[in-house]
């Protein structure tokens, strides 16, 4: 353990005084670290087989779990920046804060659990794993999100979020449970689905406008048991109740076409 | 409805020649040949025919001649046959009009316009076949200053260098997505480039795992519609690139139509079987400078800061100040794609109309960039439409390291630039991913002629140096004294900062 603290100290000697480790925690006041550094700290632990992690302080340090190759829980407290756990493989991220844009920016494994609200961009291309975010995002969340064999991402938003929902979206599943919205109140987002061509979007609540490559339908059995699933998952991770959630009404918008740009060219 | 449409080409067999061995209906695979039992006779759908010269190279007896339909609309200036048949080919459509390749008009090319310089009298040439000659290039940010000490006598570097990469000319092959062609293709790029030592680039398709051991001589792309891109594929590669942009289509996205998307391509780009593969216009991370730096350096964590990471824009009009930008985002390697790049398909009103010559871009990239001390931050390759070791030559000249290509690499394989790369029905095995047709090309015929061209260009350029006195590459770039230009206007020849032929 010492050679670890050692390790942690040669980044950046004041952290010698700011790492404890405790109930095979280890516990870091990162404030005012820069990026690098704090995810070489996250790496050099990461590299040694250490599984539990807590960062204190975080205050908008991007990429957070981007270079983590295996699988270690990282607890988050403060707000980290940009592009959390891009490109990220495998560990597990639980943020007690807000995070910002591109929470998980190409993802392929792993997953990403929010006690606060995310930027835009949440789960941009995300190809698997899953993002739990407990109250709203931003703009154009999940756009690009694909699937792939066995992997099938799933992003769940407790409130509620802004434009273009699924923009692209080849993939995955998102759901929308519009928590925080009061009786007979609707999300504001427009265009959602635009050039949505795989996917489904479980929404509790109608949006303001769906695009033309998609359409809402009601949920059929099967798209029940998903939801069911999904929904347990996200309430365990924030205490809410499940049972509560899923009598509410919800619709999916699935794509019109897998094929939405098949008769645009003269060939 | 009855297309007016005319055949673009006629096929013409002479019939005493042609020995009914059928090959030519065997080989064209758009079914513009076919054989009547009852004359005994094989014939042609002229409608059909792309003029991709396959049947005529693979005729025994040299039976076929292709030749444009003597038929066409009244002359005229404006209204010329092309422009005519776009119309009514849209009236019947009310399509986009596809076409594949760069940009085949007249207009646009400097290249022929500038003229290499060659030692007289004064400073001797040199002999390329008995002196050495430098053509290794490093691509990456070379640092401001260096420190170098003296420790018992040795030199030690003490300045710690952004990763570099080594070519051993400066040439490099560029971005092809595994999709828009087969793996056969990917496998002979790599194979060549691994073999000659420079670099290919897998294009925005991704990689397939059984390519991933030419890694060291592979660029991976991400593109906007992140196919294929992962942990791994990042890791594996010699450099990442971030496609913005594209010289054929600057500005507008692109896409893999379902239909192409097959069970192998799905594994790569790791999308479901027969949905389009669509990569959107802008990359929605990325609507800022500073947004870009984000994710360089994203990719540059994910690789733990080993890898150089290039930008690839398609040249427009304000390409200098957008590579100011791309030097202090943090970018390794600039490439910088001209108005005649090529595609796979791209909308003809884009390829045709958007975009600036590639020339003009490098000139301009490279003097903005040294007037404000960052041209060392940065390498720039400049890519779209170099058809010669001449245009390799006057491209470093003009300010590039190294240049990309591509249509001329698929040209080396066999591809007769007949424009049709978006049918995926290319009958000579490239622009496709049909099994059975990509198995025309042998990867170890195609990657042995691309080292061809590899080594025949290399040694062609050695050649223009020892005539300029020039023994390393280096000393060449950015070295615009030894360009002078014919036929300019005093704008042109500002904007390329060369000389006119004469002063």
């Amino acid at each position: 353990m010492i050679n670890i603290e050692r390790l942690v100290s040669e980044i950046d000697a004041q952290l010698i005084f700011r790492t404890r480790f405790e109930g095979n925690v280890w516990k870091i006041d990162v404030k005012g670290i820069h990026y690098w550094k704090l995810n070489k700290i996250l790496k050099v632990l990461n590299d040694r087989g250490v599984k539990k992690i807590e960062l204190y302080n975080v205050h908008g340090q991007r990429y957070i779990g981007t270079n983590l190759k295996s699988k270690v829980n990282v607890e988050v407290y403060g707000t980290p920046g940009n592009d959390l756990g891009a490109f990220m493989n495998g560990p597990e991220i639980v943020v007690h804060g807000n995070v910002q844009d591109c929470c998980g920016n190409t993802m392929n494994e792993g997953s990403i659990i929010v006690h606060g609200n995310a930027g835009d961009i949440t789960g941009y291309s995300m190809r698997g794993g899953k993002i739990f975010i407990r109250n709203s995002t931003g703009y154009r969340v999940g756009v690009h999100m694909k699937e792939y064999g066995n992997k099938r991402p799933c992003l769940v938003i407790g409130g509620t979020a802004q434009d273009f929902i699924g923009e692209y979206m080849a993939g995955g599943i998102i759901a929308i449970l519009g928590l925080n919205l009061k009786s007979g109140e609707h999300h504001k987002a427009r265009f959602v689905g635009t050039g949505m061509h795989g996917g489904v979007i479980y929404i509790h609540g109608e949006v303001r406008s769906i695009s033309k490559e998609a359409e809402a339908v009601n949920l059929n059995e099967e798209d029940w048991k998903i939801l069911y699933k999904i929904v347990e998952e996200f309430c365990r991770c924030f205490k809410f109740d499940a049972e509560k959630i899923l009598e509410q009404n919800f619709k999916k918008i699935i794509p019109v076409s897998h094929r939405p740009y098949g008769m645009l060219y003269a060939y | 409805m009855k297309s007016y449409l005319l055949p673009e080409y006629m096929v013409e067999r002479d019939h005493n020649r042609c020995i009914r061995c059928k090959a030519c209906i065997s080989q064209c695979t758009y079914g513009a040949h076919y054989y009547d039992e009852e004359e005994d006779m094989v014939l042609s759908k002229d409608e059909k025919c792309v003029n991709c010269q396959r049947c005529v190279v693979f005729c025994p007896t040299h039976a076929i001649t292709i030749k444009n339909n003597p038929n066409s609309y009244r002359e005229n200036a404006n209204w010329t046959h092309e422009v005519i048949t776009a119309i009514k080919k849209q009236a019947e459509t009310g399509g986009i009009i596809l076409t594949g390749m760069g940009c085949d008009k007249p207009y646009f090319t400097y290249w022929d316009r500038l003229l290499l310089n060659a030692s007289q009298v004064t400073n001797p040439s040199i002999d390329p076949i008995r002196e050495p000659m430098e053509l290794r290039t490093y691509l990456g940010a070379k640092p401001d200053r260096l420190r170098i000490d003296v420790e018992e006598g040795d030199y030690i570097l003490k300045t710690k260098l952004a990763p570099q990469l080594c070519i051993e000319t400066p040439i490099l092959f560029s971005a092809i997505s595994y999709g828009s062609t087969s793996i056969r293709v990917h496998e002979s790029l790599a194979r060549a480039a691994s073999e000659y030592g420079t670099l290919w680039n897998t294009g925005e398709g991704g990689l397939a795992r059984r390519l991933y051991k030419y890694g060291e001589h592979t660029i991976v792309q991400v593109a906007s519609g992140r196919f294929g891109v992962h942990p791994e594929y990042l890791n594996i590669s010699a450099a990442i690139e971030i496609k913005i942009g594209q010289g054929a289509k600057p500005g507008i996205g692109g896409h893999l139509p379902g239909e192409k998307v097959s069970e192998e391509i799905s594994r790569t780009r790791m999308i479901p079987v027969g949905t389009d593969a669509i990569s959107s216009a802008p990359q929605h991370d990325i609507y800022s400078i500073e947004d870009l730096a984000q994710l360089i350096y994203a990719l540059k964590e994910a690789t733990d800061y080993a890898k150089p990471i290039f930008v690839k824009i398609a040249a427009v009009h304000n390409s200098a100040a957008i590579a100011s930008g791309i030097v202090r985002a943090g970018a390794d390697v600039i490439v910088l794609d001209g108005i005649r790049g090529g595609t796979g398909a791209a909308p003809r009103i884009i390829r045709d109309n958007v975009g600036i010559p590639i020339e003009m871009a490098i000139a301009s990239v490279d003097q903005r960039l040294r007037e404000e001390g960052i041209r060392n931050r940065v390498s720039i390759i400049a890519a779209g439409g170099i058809k010669s070791s001449a245009d390799v030559v006057k491209a470093i000249a003009l300010g590039a390291d190294a240049v990309y290509i591509a249509t001329a690499a698929l040209v080396a394989m066999g591809c007769t630039v007949c424009q049709k790369c978006y049918t995926g029905k290319c009958p000579w095995g490239i622009a496709t991913t049909d099994p059975w047709i990509s198995k025309r090309l042998n990867p170890d015929v195609a990657s042995k002629r691309l080292m061809n061209l590899l080594k025949a260009w290399s040694m062609e350029i050695k050649e223009m140096m020892g005539g300029m006195g020039i023994n390393a590459i280096e000393s060449l770039r950015g070295n615009r004294e030894h360009l002078r230009a014919v036929g300019l206007t005093e704008t042109e020849l500002r904007i390329l900062g060369v000389k006119a032929a004469g002063e």
